[in-house]
């Protein structure tokens, strides 16, 4: 019976090997995939088993960490000032993962980055426990609680831009939310969570309404037209007459294209078509200039694709369309629509002498022991105007606060431009208008901030007055937060 | 001239017995159970774990114990299997103690800590061995008691029928006052006595009255009988327990055992034929193995929106790596429940002793079973070669199907991992087992008595005319 026992022998022996074999593939060949799937929770268990490095604002930290003492996680996520800072940090939760800055910088927080290595390492050797790195962030604090405080009671949106940098300082959306109210992992927690989805809420409180929601930008889409036209040579002088005829026919169409109330629009210079804020003037413009003029123009200002601040910011969208329809995304209708980042770069472009700075809001990295891994160099992303046209513009957008539609936003001692815009939306136009507001401050020692506000008007107020008067005030707001805080 | 009829100045020289061997190596056995101990209360409560000195004395205790005994009753038994199963078992009980530590799964509902009765279990089984060892005097005497072996493991597999499943299977018997046992796990001893008994006694007739078919012996009609019985037993566990496990391994001890004792290359491929139809036929209606199967083939997939246990024991294994997390600082409790002190035990050696702890682990197994095939093939009588192959190939499978299924390896069945995993009846009956295998195995290497001397022997005179 020897011959088939040692069969029986290689037989189990075979078995043993082949469960061998089965281990190898799993704790080393799969390893690194299944220890770091997003559903192993043991990739949140070490997220929150140390306190987490913060999100910096100035000098002071508007996020903390709090121990806790339910299941697996040994510490918690805090928030200083949790709703207005939402739309920059992101939520960090134990049992809802993270996102925004929490979650882009999740590695650096968490102390595991490659690039906190040499750190580490040290803390091997020193015995200290594993520590996480700071993010700190270009914002300015006074600038946001300005735009924060303006925003109470509304829905709407601030992003203000240091157009010479392109460094972010404010990021406001309202209604928002406190992250400290759904850090943990308890019922409570949860059910916080629920309350804010977009299904159990109508307000969408998470929505990031600065950066992630697209809203069609009215008539402060002229100072774009304005500029194809500057650029295009369609008009040189902005105090010399258009050829804008009163009324005026949408092409192709027989509908003519109405002012907002009468205002003296017939063959109006620039500079008094964008005081008025003359519908005809800057709709003709479109459709001379043609759609892909006009989308090659707004493509320079940032539209047609996403921003990574590193936050993902959603595209604008200059569109492919027909005459009439171009004609209408000329004055920011149609489906001409825009995040209130992006009018924000629209603004700060034409401050900055045309050129766009890419923006950005993470200003470095630090490491726990304070050394800097890495710093944020402001880098320039297009020029859509030429400088002397963008001194024309900037003319332009002067007189509109000085004398126009967004005399709100005046300043003393400080020179605004700045342009209103209210958005029809909505299947004809039933619903309430978005108030639009975009600006740029000026000093003697420069332009340090550009600002672009929307509120989705829960008044029922129509015409650029309503842009001028929910909007404007809040620009002004953040303005001076930030024109006073450089003094 | 053997050694024994050697009387010069020494005395008689019996073989090398390798006691000391075994005593040597019963020092590891105990010693690293006892440090990994040690290294679980530094990892959880940063001292050295206040039962620490109970422990090693018990452990050191029940393997001193074990080791006298093997030492007068089977002195010539082999010198690894004690060790091998002490290692194990006293490994098992870290494992089980480590876990306990952990709240989430040591609530009541959930039966609380249970190293102590893990503890107990093994006492017992070690009792058993030495009973075994004790009252044993030669395994040949198990012959005599084939059908009532037969009718005892018929009895053991059909029980649990007749009582409510738990955790999905219906292996369990529950007797007030003592507890609940599986008696899959004893009736695997008594079936391979059985087999052993029965195959001994038929072996020619299976092996040659047969009519060669295209290269293949075909059995009789009547000889096919058995194995059809057996098979169709093994299916009806399948069904009515649910019990994916103890089916496969019956059956499968049953055709090693059965090739083994006939030689015939032809009953394996019999065997794999019949189960092979056996597995397709009660996949298609039986849910519970489609379930099974399923998993196995997405082990990652989400149910309800929630992480699976066989996906959680995957990530236990991928999280450990190559060295692992180290004794006490792995998260294997996330698989939930008791599981991770039962059936998932080797979870969590994946977790904190990493791909080298569960390779040590298996290897130790294979050692085992090794052992026990060798002595098979040292026996000496048939029925000590069968039951010996039997026993050895019952735990290798096993051992192959619990590991296989936790890995990933093959679909899951619920059972236990031999001496590691939380379990009275496993610990009890693989100590017994254990004790039938050295038993064997002195009787193999114990030295034939010396021969009475003989005149015969004697130098013939030689008578001269």
């Amino acid at each position: 019976m020897n011959k088939p026992l040692r069969r029986v022998a290689i037989f189990c022996g075979l078995l043993v090997l082949a469960l061998l074999v089965r281990v190898n593939w799993v704790q080393f060949v799969q390893a690194d995939e299944l220890k770091n799937d997003k559903h192993n929770r043991r990739v949140a268990i070490e997220r929150y088993s140390i306190p987490r490095g913060n999100i910096i604002v100035g000098d002071k930290a508007v996020t903390g960490s709090t121990t806790t003492d339910s299941g697996d996680f040994k510490y918690k996520r805090t928030y200083k000032d949790g709703p207005m800072w939402a739309p920059v940090t992101g939520y960090a939760s134990q049992a809802f993962d993270a996102n925004q800055l929490e979650k882009l910088y999740d590695p650096i927080l968490t102390g595991t980055d490659d690039k906190l290595f040499f750190s580490r390492t040290v803390d091997m050797f020193t015995g200290e426990k594993q520590q996480g790195g700071d993010v700190v962030t270009t914002l300015d604090a006074k600038a946001q609680k300005a735009a924060y405080d303006g925003l109470k009671g509304k829905k709407g949106a601030v992003a203000a831009i240091n157009p010479e940098t392109g460094a972010i300082l404010a990021l406001a959306s309202a209604p928002s939310y406190d992250p400290s109210s759904f850090a943990g992992m308890s019922d409570d927690d949860a059910k916080a969570y629920n309350g804010l989805l977009k299904k159990n809420n109508a307000d969408d409180p998470m929505l990031n309404r600065a950066l992630r929601q697209t809203y069609p930008p009215g008539s402060t889409f002229k100072v774009v037209t304005a500029a194809a036209a500057l650029e295009n040579g369609l008009y040189t002088d902005i105090d010399a007459k258009t050829d804008s005829p009163l009324p005026w026919t949408l092409p192709d169409t027989r509908i003519p294209l109405p002012n907002e109330g009468n205002i003296p629009c017939e063959n109006a210079s620039l500079r008094e078509a964008l005081r008025w804020s003359c519908n005809t003037v800057f709709g003709k413009i479109s459709a001379d200039l043609g759609n892909k003029k006009m989308i090659e123009e707004a493509d320079k200002f940032g539209f047609n694709k996403e921003h990574f601040t590193p936050v993902r910011a959603e595209a604008s969208v200059y569109p492919e369309d027909n005459r009439p329809q171009n004609a209408m995304a000329g004055i920011g209708q149609a489906s001409n629509r825009a995040t209130p980042l992006q009018m924000a770069m629209v603004a700060s472009a034409v401050a900055n002498g045309g050129t766009l700075m890419k923006p950005y809001m993470v200003d470095k990295l630090v490491a726990p022991n304070l050394n800097v891994i890495q710093q944020e160099q402001p880098e320039k992303l297009s020029e859509p105007l030429k400088p002397e046209n963008a001194q024309k513009l900037q003319d332009m957008m002067e007189t509109v606060v000085k004398t126009g539609t967004g005399t709100n936003a005046q300043i003393p001692g400080v020179t605004v431009g700045g342009k209103t815009g209210t958005a029809q939306h909505g299947e004809n136009n039933k619903d309430n208008p978005y108030a639009w507001f975009i600006s740029y401050a000026k000093t003697d020692k420069g332009t340090p901030v550009a600002v672009a506000v929307v509120i989705e008007g829960s008044d029922t107020l129509r015409g650029d007055i309503a842009g001028g008067k929910l909007a404007a005030p809040i620009a002004k707001a953040v303005m001076e937060a930030v024109v006073n805080g450089n003094k | 001239m053997s050694s024994t009829s050697n009387t010069t100045t020494i005395g008689t020289i019996g073989a090398p017995s390798r006691r000391n061997t075994e005593l040597a190596l019963l020092v590891f056995a105990v010693i690293i159970p006892v440090f990994a101990y040690i290294n679980v209360g530094l990892a959880k409560e940063d001292t050295v774990p206040a039962g620490v000195l109970g422990y090693a004395l018990g452990l050191g205790l029940l393997a001193g114990v074990a080791h006298l005994v093997v030492r007068k009753w089977a002195p010539y038994a082999d010198p690894l299997m004690l060790p091998i199963a002490t290692l194990l078992n006293g490994l098992g009980l870290v494992f089980i103690w480590r876990l306990d530590q952990e709240p989430q799964i040591t609530t009541p509902q959930l039966g609380g800590a249970m190293a102590p009765g893990q503890l107990m279990w093994s006492t017992l089984g070690v009792a058993l061995f030495l009973g075994v060892l004790i009252f044993l005097k030669d395994h040949r005497v198990l012959q005599r008691y084939t059908y009532i072996s037969m009718v005892v493991a018929l009895v053991l597999l059909i029980l649990p029928v007749f009582f409510p499943a738990r955790f999905g299977a219906r292996i369990w018997i529950t007797i007030p006052g003592v507890g609940s046992l599986q008696p899959g796990e004893f009736a695997k001893i008594i079936i391979a006595i059985f087999f052993a008994g029965y195959l001994m006694v038929k072996r020619d007739a299976l092996a040659l009255a047969s009519r060669r078919f295209m290269g293949l012996y075909l059995p009789r009609g009547r000889d096919l009988g058995p194995i059809l019985v057996i098979w169709a037993l093994s299916l009806m566990i399948l069904v009515f327990e649910t019990d994916l496990g103890t089916s496969l391994l019956f059956f499968g001890l049953f055709v090693i055992m059965l090739y083994v004792a006939t030689e015939r290359t032809s009953w394996i491929v019999f065997g794999l034929l019949l189960s092979g139809a056996g597995a397709v036929a009660v996949a298609t209606f039986e849910s519970h193995v489609q379930t099974r199967v399923h998993n196995w083939l997405n082990p990652l997939e989400l149910l309800n929106g929630g992480v699976t246990e066989t996906a959680q024991a995957m990530y236990s294994f991928g999280s450990g790596g190559i060295l692992g997390s180290g004794l006490g600082q792995g998260y294997s409790r996330l698989i939930g429940g008791i599981a991770p002190k039962s059936d998932y035990i080797l979870a969590t050696v994946g977790e904190e002793l990493g791909l080298a702890g569960v390779m040590a682990i298996l290897l130790l197994y294979g050692l085992l079973i090794e052992r026990g095939i060798r002595t098979a093939l040292a026996a000496r009588d048939p029925f000590g070669k069968l039951l010996a192959v039997g026993l050895a190939g019952a735990f290798a499978l096993q051992v192959f199907v619990v590991a296989g299924g936790v890995t990933g390896l093959i679909p899951l069945t619920g059972m236990t991992m031999p001496f590691l995993a939380q379990g009275g009846s496993s610990v009890i009956a693989n100590w017994a087992l254990v004790a039938i295998l050295l038993r064997i195995s002195d009787t193999a290497r114990r030295p034939a008595p010396a021969p009475a001397p003989s005149t015969d022997a004697e130098m013939t005179q030689v008578v001269r005319p």
